[in-house]
């Protein structure tokens, strides 16, 4: 059985290329903003575009844009149990 | 009658890619439990890791980040180059993407050679002189980033594997799940690294 050209996306040179673009450009930028004192706006701002990476890099470069729905929910699920870990953690240590 | 023909292996390539995205799961969890004492100890002990985050070179961090994304752009442009049959180039990506890991290791090797020579180590006698937080901050920068490192090399030993599948033309355009799979491993290891860059190197 062969993985079939007809059945699979490939993702031309050039858009790889303007991903990584965008890639560096908020690379440039968490570290501009980090050098501003913002106050706690600062860790937001740093999570933020850390997110917005992420998201490029799964969407485009692990190609998840273009597999099944079954993976794409699968992805969400365990993100999500990821931040429920992390953020109920914080309905109790601020608490203490 | 040509029996040859009709007798195929069979390959399930959405199972092989659904493996890996569950072990990468697994992986998310496994650094997600660092992340999460990272979280409460920075919040309990926030100066302590502003000023364990001060002695940290922004320009290593910074760096190794734009090291480590075009590498994540090689190795995504090597599947694109063998799913279009482009053997050569596929291999002169994947060679370059190992070589940005060897080049991470190399710059990390002097960041923490350089730290430790300062005797700012685990459990070293200059660090534990510091406050609790900066003493924190130390221990999970030692933790993370290693772990994050061995996962480099765990990288660049897969795809000095795959390097060699396609050099034998045992993965080509019409089977190239495999290198997929390595390009995805190596999508998470730059993930993770997304975020340890601002959460270590860029406290304010």
């Amino acid at each position: 059985m062969k993985q079939k050209k007809e059945d699979i996306h490939i993702t031309g040179y050039k858009n790889y290329l303007l991903v990584w673009l965008g890639l560096m450009i908020f690379t440039v930028l968490t570290v501009a903003v980090a050098r501003i004192d913002l106050g706690s706006i600062n860790f937001l701002a740093a999570m933020l575009i850390a997110s917005f990476k992420a998201l490029l890099v799964i969407t485009f470069f692990m190609h998840l844009l273009y597999e099944q729905r079954l993976f794409k929910i699968m992805v969400f699920f365990s993100v999500v149990t990821l931040a429920i870990f992390i953020g109920l953690t914080f309905f109790d240590v601020p608490f203490r | 009658m040509n029996n040859t023909s009709t007798i195929e292996s069979h390959k399930d390539y959405i199972g092989a890619k659904m493996g890996m995205w569950l072990f990468l799961f697994t992986e998310l969890l496994l650094f997600g439990g660092l992340f999460l004492i990272y979280a409460v100890y920075r919040y309990s002990y926030h100066g302590g890791f502003q000023a364990g985050s001060g002695e940290l070179s922004t320009i290593a961090g910074t760096v190794n980040t734009v090291i480590l994304i075009t590498s994540s752009l090689t190795m995504a442009v090597s599947i694109s180059a063998i799913q279009r049959g482009n053997r050569k180039l596929c291999l002169a990506m994947l060679l370059a993407t190992i070589l940005f890991a060897a080049a991470f290791m190399v710059n990390k090797y002097f960041e923490w050679g350089a730290k430790i020579h300062h005797g700012i180590y685990p459990g070293s006698p200059e660090l534990l002189s510091n406050d609790h937080g900066t003493v924190l901050f130390y221990g999970l920068y030692y933790v993370m980033t290693g772990l994050h490192g061995l996962h480099v090399l765990v990288g660049m030993v897969l795809l000095s594997i795959m390097f060699f599948l396609v050099y034998r033309g045992r993965i080509d355009s019409t089977d190239f799940v495999k290198l997929e799979n390595s390009g995805l491993y190596w999508h998470f290891v730059d993930l993770i690294w997304i975020f340890l860059f601002p959460l270590f190197y860029l406290i304010t």
